[in-house]
């Protein structure tokens, strides 16, 4: 991959590492006997990893001209790669603080094993990790087929995909270790949090360059998710981030907000991380993806602008549903509760469109367990966004707020939408990106589905029980007027559950297993072929046919 | 036909990027904004308390275990909450919470109102093994915090970036910080008596963890978890003149 890059490009590759690698210096010296001294270890691993990886292809001869005619896929191959690689760890771990919760002793008395130390592993891994390094491989490779265009440099798409892999390895390492802000979905602390926005902005200017060299006069539909999900991440993440690090040499900092502010910045950011991370930006690869496999035009190129207009702006209100009968003012609470409701038109006119897309090819549907994938995951979308709009308002989320549903609601979208979509999408990519017919394995791709699906069920329908029922406990008053439940005997209540929770959680990590076997057996595939076809040209012509004669 | 406007939009890859930030400010701009200029946000209370060092360091523990995940510390208007844990939160309670630990899932019961309700030796029973005290609990086990010794030395800088965010700490405070917390787990000496000078009589001192010849991370936990709703009576004052009324 390195013989791809330019000499220049390498020098700039060499020249960046070496500044990272002193950054992680620095931090390992400024921070001794801080948890921050760690980070600037794996910082300064990664960077010396990298160097020599780069230094090996070194004196590679230049790549040719020709090159500058295709498009640059590279980042995008190991996007996907790493994206899933991220899935079967995220999910893993999923399972494990699943567990924890039915057998809470499996910590063996190690801090790092401990439930509240590995949730953010699980939530930064599937989300950061499997979702973002998707989005980003799914991105490069959509941004030059619908503009035409090749990406404009060749290094600035790998900081900003290997940059983005520093940072998720930096967060989870950090929770292990003790170190986060406690926001939730933004644990990592400040110095992770500026290495996010150096990567972020250059993300931005790779979308804006390459969408200036375009040979189409439009903007694709998918471009504006994707652009849209950079964009407003980029404001959320540094609007909730700001924070006062108590040294240079401490990973400690405190945020400049506080009490009501702060909460609600934080579910400003929350919710609309959800928006432009799980939303927006797999709609842009819905949007993509699933009418090209389909063999269908998008149903409506009106819809997709009322949805697209109305998730964008609707979205941004509603994060005050996270706080309702809080100390937050009422009228911000009530403000939250009426743009969800109303964002439900937008995001079913998403879901409808997608459908409606599938009309004509709904035998494709049923023969093809990629195509299915997607038609799952839009399904999915419109469930819980229906869900999501439900459970805003106030009086039923006075129900379900603190319990299991939302845990359920999460997972309903985050296991049947994001997942599905995405692994739609990554099944449909990975032979177009390693040259081949199809998957290794078609049977696989539909024994995955099956897992996914039935995994996801599974586990809604234990929250949706566990979550209603803790919900009515903690309310149900007896005769005599007090309370009847004490809260443990709601906690002895959800055992079961938990336990089938966790279950449900298991097949569809298995499902994420038989996932990344499958794609690894397709990109060997594709080599070993490769490989042959260079062994055969070797051979010269006159001999090949002997071979053949003497058989 | 007249071009469809949008048509127009889409061929301009800044116009859309001006578009979508404009359109996605809105929102918080109209809701967050206000929250700081509005004076009725937060509650005027005189007699509301900062953390004092040690409880500082035990909510920061708080945080690095990642208890928030489990534990709410807000109760919310409703009748059942208030029955079970106590006089709803105000807004005045977390005003010096940088960051708030409200949080969003009840896995265990909510912790707004924690403060004084069991005896330390209770908490450090529960936190070596939470089963040894409640035996249906899922709770994990938290032993390494008796093992711990608690790193105090970078105190005062902790309590000088509270005072850059503006928790009012006076320059006194952060000079002391690091032998105000080791004063407030060890009682009768000279730094307990300067703990309570510049925190209040009313601030506990006392051997959290039952052991006053070591300062142990459980000690900062303990500390911090009893004066959970204790920061100020304003609540409770509140909950007693509705009463009355």
């Amino acid at each position: 991959m390195v013989s791809q890059l330019t000499t220049s490009e390498r020098q700039y590759a060499l020249v960046t590492l070496l500044l990272l690698g002193l950054g992680g210096l620095a931090m390992a010296a400024m921070g001794r006997g801080d948890p921050i001294a760690v980070h600037g270890y794996i910082v300064l691993l990664f960077a010396i990893g990298l160097s020599f990886v780069v230094m090996a292809g070194y004196y590679a001869p230049e790549p040719d001209k020709e090159r500058l005619s295709r498009y640059y896929d590279d980042p995008t191959r190991v996007g996907i790669v790493l994206s899933i690689a991220w899935a079967v760890v995220g999910m893993f771990v999923g399972v494990w603080v699943a567990a924890l919760l039915a057998w809470p002793d499996l910590t063996f008395d190690q801090a790092w094993a401990s439930f509240g130390r590995l949730r953010p592993v699980h939530t930064s891994g599937v989300i950061f990790g499997f979702g973002g390094n998707a989005l980003i491989a799914t991105s490069f490779h959509v941004l030059q087929r619908t503009t035409r265009a090749r990406l404009p440099g060749q290094f600035a798409p790998w900081f900003v995909l290997l940059g983005y892999n520093l940072f998720c390895v930096v967060a989870a390492s950090g929770y292990l270790i003790g170190v986060t802000q406690s926001k939730e979905y933004a644990e990592p602390e400040w110095y992770a949090d500026i290495w996010l926005v150096v990567v972020w902005v250059t993300y931005f200017l790779i979308y804006l360059r390459t969408l200036a060299r375009r040979k189409e006069p439009h903007i694709y539909v998918a471009n504006w998710y994707y652009m849209a999900f950079i964009l407003v991440v980029a404001m959320l993440h540094i609007v909730n981030n700001i924070a006062v690090p108590i040294s240079w040499g401490s990973a400690k900092s405190y945020s400049v907000y506080s009490g009501v502010q702060d909460a609600m910045v934080q579910w400003w950011y929350g919710h609309n991380a959800v928006a432009f991370f799980l939303t927006a930006g797999f709609l842009g690869m819905m949007y993509y993806y699933m009418p090209k496999r389909a063999g269908r035009p998008i149903f409506s190129y009106r819809l997709s602008i009322i949805s697209f207009w109305g998730i964008t702006f609707f979205y941004m209100w509603a994060g005050s549903h996270h706080l309702h009968y809080t100390a937050l003012p009422q009228w911000v609470q009530t403000l939250g509760m009426t743009f969800s409701v109303m964002l439900l038109v937008p995001s079913w006119a998403s879901a409808g469109n997608a459908l409606a897309t599938l009309n004509g090819a709904w035998h494709k549907v049923r023969d093809d367990a990629t195509l299915r994938f997607m038609m799952v995951a839009a399904v999915f979308y419109g469930l819980s966004t229906f869900e999501g709009s439900f459970m805003a308002i106030r009086p039923v989320n006075s129900l379900s707020h603190y319990t299991d549903w939302t845990v359920g609601h999460v997972h309903a979208g985050a296991l049947g939408w994001v997942a599905m979509i995405t692994f739609g999408s990554i099944y449909a990519l990975v032979p177009w990106m390693w040259k081949r017919e199809a998957m290794y394995s078609p049977k696989l791709i539909e024994v995955h589905f099956w897992l996914a699906l039935s995994g996801t069920i599974v586990y809604v329908f234990a929250m949706w029980n566990s979550g209603i029922i803790q919900g009515l406990m903690w309310r149900t008053y007896n005769e005599s007027g007090s309370l009847t439940y004490s809260f443990i005997d709601s906690l002895v209540a959800m055992h079961p559950y938990y336990i089938a929770r966790a279950f449900g959680g298991l097949l569809f990590l298995l499902g994420a297993i038989v996932a990344a076997y499958n794609v690894w057996m397709t990109i060997r595939q594709s080599k070993l072929e490769a490989a042959q076809g260079k062994e055969d040209a070797d051979i010269p012509l006159f001999a090949r046919d002997a071979v053949q004669a003497g058989e | 036909m007249k071009e469809f406007f949008h048509r127009k939009i889409e061929r301009n890859a800044i116009g859309f990027v001006v578009a979508i930030v404009a359109v996605a400010s809105i929102g918080g701009f109209m809701e967050i904004a206000p929250l700081f200029t509005i004076q009725e946000t937060v509650e005027e209370v005189p007699d509301m308390r900062t953390y004092t060092p040690l409880e500082l360091a035990g909510r920061n523990i708080y945080i690095r275990e990642g208890c928030y995940a489990c534990h709410s510390q807000m109760i919310r208007t409703l009748r059942d909450e208030v029955e079970r844990y106590g006089p709803y939160s105000l807004a005045v309670e977390s005003k010096y919470d940088h960051p708030m630990l409200w949080g969003s899932k009840r896995t265990g019961p909510d912790l707004a109102r924690l403060g004084e309700k069991y005896s330390d030796a209770w908490h450090v029973a529960h936190l070596i093994n939470p089963r040894d005290v409640v035996p249906e609990s899922v709770m994990p086990k938290y032993g390494w915090l008796m093992r711990n010794e608690l790193k105090i030395d970078d105190l005062g800088e902790h309590i000088a970036a509270q005072q850059t965010v503006g928790v009012p700490y006076t320059q006194e405070m952060v000079e002391n910080a690091v032998q105000d917390a080791r004063g407030q787990a060890t009682p009768d000496t000279d730094a307990a008596a300067g703990v309570a000078q510049r925190y209040g009589d009313a601030t506990h001192v006392r051997a959290f963890d039952g052991d006053p010849s070591r300062l142990t991370e459980m000690d900062a936990l303990v500390a911090y978890l009893q004066i959970l709703g204790k920061l100020t009576d304003k609540a409770y004052q509140q909950a007693a003149t509705a009463e009355v009324q």
